[in-house]
């Protein structure tokens, strides 16, 4: 049999699996969606390992996003059965999604998945997945990917990776891993410290501030070859890049004129060009979507605010107003909600602002939040705080009520970035 | 890819094992080493009255910049919460640095400005950088040249002291001044 021994030692259960493989973050859900979707997914059909460790990626994907409910299948759903529509009503799921994996004639896979809604009793698709033994995951995750799109109208994230930054004694490690905190591989490792790791918006590349050479200097590293240039390493401190929604360019924030002020240079490191004056600090700058405006950090009112200029230049325009500590600024992907970490009371913490009409929630209830960063479609907010006096990363929904906690055992881990969608 | 990314971790590691010998004063990996020897250097300003009128090492030389005896074996300033403003303490000290740099125009210096873990890193890094450009500036004025002196920040990454105390984060709000072959 072709398939490695990594699916065959996760047959007592993915999480414990997971946790024995190496440091790889482990996901727990902390609180969950007010109506979640009741959803049935039936055990696949198939070799009985293979097909009941990919059931458990996409019932623990499902679960793990805190909107749906997962509810007994009762068994395989035949690649050709009509479901029994009258039994899962009565256990109460509103959709339900079964299906195959048979082996291939050149020894890969061919994963067969069918969604059904069960009150209008209707198919809502049936997709077909070629894979390998190794993108069995990735397959689950697409799968789940499929189920969530169908039923809530968003686009899944359950395939994207997240970057993050490790510290262990005398050690940090830029990591990248699946959504699920599955999969984990260091990208760069380093006596000094990494921060502020930013995707391409194509996903193929990480830039990051790493201090290795006794200063801040900002690379950008192509993951699939390893390979990284300097994009900015002026003197003085060169820090905090963003990409333009292009890909094209970075914003950075350079001090080589004096005080720490914001500057767009190309990706490959050429034409650098200042955006903003002004006589204290900016930093911190995010592209809108759109790439219509910057947002950035200033402390030009006499305490740390986020303000936003057109990407043109022009004059700063304030953006949060409430308090004397406001950083930060992360853009919803639909560009209509900003997430930045405000200080109440000592404590740091993650807000959201509805741009339109200003109103701010305050989404958590711990003391030192940092780094946010959405979900691509918008639904969930990543970032690091400290539990125990230890670096965590949690994620919770935009609507403060579904609420995870990614840990690594023994490390801290911080500067979430969460990567684009894959399509 | 694997490959790939393994065989550059392990070049990382290398230049970043080859860049930190011989380690310079203020560069020891966080939480590692007990910070005692740092307040006790800013608390002992009668050693350095003590040993000047001795005078039996030359106070320009670049020996003196490793002489206990010397200010100049002395390297880091220590700032107030939300301060950027060199405080009266550290004067005399920047004046030992300052004309050291003039005396010495071949001589460069690193200037690491740090910040207390409060708060965003980026936010941080900027801070830490005022501290640092008020080092430098203040250096130049004593005569130190433009191209002598680079102020860079470490912001919160590279802690003195990692307990989450007044007192700890007060040692972190500090400029640390590296010399040529310490960086």
């Amino acid at each position: 049999m072709k398939f490695p021994r990594f699916v065959l030692a996760c047959t007592a259960g993915l999480a414990l699996c997971a946790a024995a493989a190496h440091a790889q973050l482990t996901v727990e859900i902390t609180g969950a969606g007010a109506n979640r979707l009741p959803v049935a997914i039936a055990d696949f059909a198939g070799e009985r390992i293979v097909a009941q460790a990919l059931a458990s990626v996409v019932r623990a994907d499902l679960d793990r996003s805190g909107l749906f409910r997962l509810v007994e299948a009762g068994g395989v759903l035949a690649d050709t059965a009509t479901p029994p529509f009258e039994d899962l009503k009565t256990r109460g799921a509103d959709a339900v999604a079964g299906g195959s994996v048979t082996t291939s004639a050149d020894g890969r896979y061919e994963t067969r998945m069918r969604l059904f809604d069960v009150p209008k009793q209707a198919a809502l698709g049936n997709p077909t997945y070629l894979h390998t033994g190794a993108q069995l995951r990735a397959t689950g995750h697409r799968i789940a990917d499929f189920i969530y799109e169908k039923l809530t109208g968003e686009p899944g994230v359950f395939s994207t990776r997240i970057a993050y930054v490790v510290k262990s004694t005398g050690r940090f490690e830029l990591k990248i891993a699946d959504a699920d905190g599955s999969n984990d591989q260091a990208a760069l490792a380093s006596r000094e410290p990494i921060i502020s790791p930013a995707w391409s918006p194509d996903g193929g590349k990480l830039a990051y501030v790493s201090f290795e050479a006794k200063k801040p200097v900002v690379y950008v590293h192509d993951l699939a070859s390893g390979r990284r240039h300097v994009a900015a390493n002026f003197k003085g401190s060169n820090s905090a890049p963003a990409w333009s929604p292009d890909g094209k360019q970075l914003a950075v924030v350079l001090t080589k004129d004096g005080s720490s002020q914001l500057y767009v240079v190309n990706a490959d490191g050429s034409g650098v060009t200042r955006i903003a004056t002004s006589s204290g600090i900016d930093t911190e700058p995010r592209w809108a979507p759109d790439g219509q405006f910057i947002y950035f950090t200033s402390d030009r009112g006499g305490s740390p605010q986020i303000y936003r200029i057109t990407s043109s230049g022009g004059n700063a325009e304030r953006v949060t107003f409430e308090g004397s500590y406001n950083v930060t600024p992360r853009l919803s992907p639909d560009g209509k909600s900003l997430a930045f970490i405000a200080r109440n009371g000592g404590r740091f913490q993650l807000a959201l602002m509805d741009l339109a009409t200003k109103q701010t929630q305050i989404l958590t209830d711990s003391a030192k939040d940092e780094s946010p960063s959405f979900a691509p479609n918008g639904r969930m907010i990543l970032y690091a705080t400290e539990i125990g006096g230890r670096g965590v990363l949690a994620a919770v929904s935009s609507d403060g009520r579904v609420k995870q906690k990614l840990s690594v055992q023994a490390a801290d881990v911080r500067e979430p970035a969460w990567g684009p969608l894959v399509r | 890819m694997r490959a790939h990314l393994i065989s550059l971790s392990a070049l990382t590691l290398l230049l970043a094992a080859c860049g930190s010998q011989p380690p310079a004063p203020e560069q020891n990996p966080a939480g590692v080493e007990s910070r005692t020897p740092g307040p006790v250097r800013v608390a002992t300003p009668p050693v350095v009255t003590k040993v000047q009128p001795a005078d039996k090492f030359d106070p320009g030389s670049i020996a003196a910049l490793k002489d206990p005896r010397s200010p100049l074996s002395k390297r880091s300033i220590h700032f107030d919460y939300d301060s950027y403003v060199v405080k009266d303490e550290f004067q005399a000290l920047l004046t030992a640095h300052g004309k050291f740099l003039a005396a010495n125009p071949k001589m460069k210096m690193l200037i690491q400005g740090n910040a207390d873990e409060r708060g965003s890193r980026e936010y941080n890094l900027a801070l830490g950088q005022k501290r640092a450009n008020a080092v430098k500036k203040a250096l130049a004025l004593l005569g130190a040249k433009e191209e002598q002196v680079e102020a860079v920040s470490l912001g919160e990454e590279k802690p003195a002291c990692t307990e989450p105390t007044e007192e700890c984060w007060a040692k972190n709000r500090r400029g640390d001044m590296l010399y040529s072959g310490e960086f």
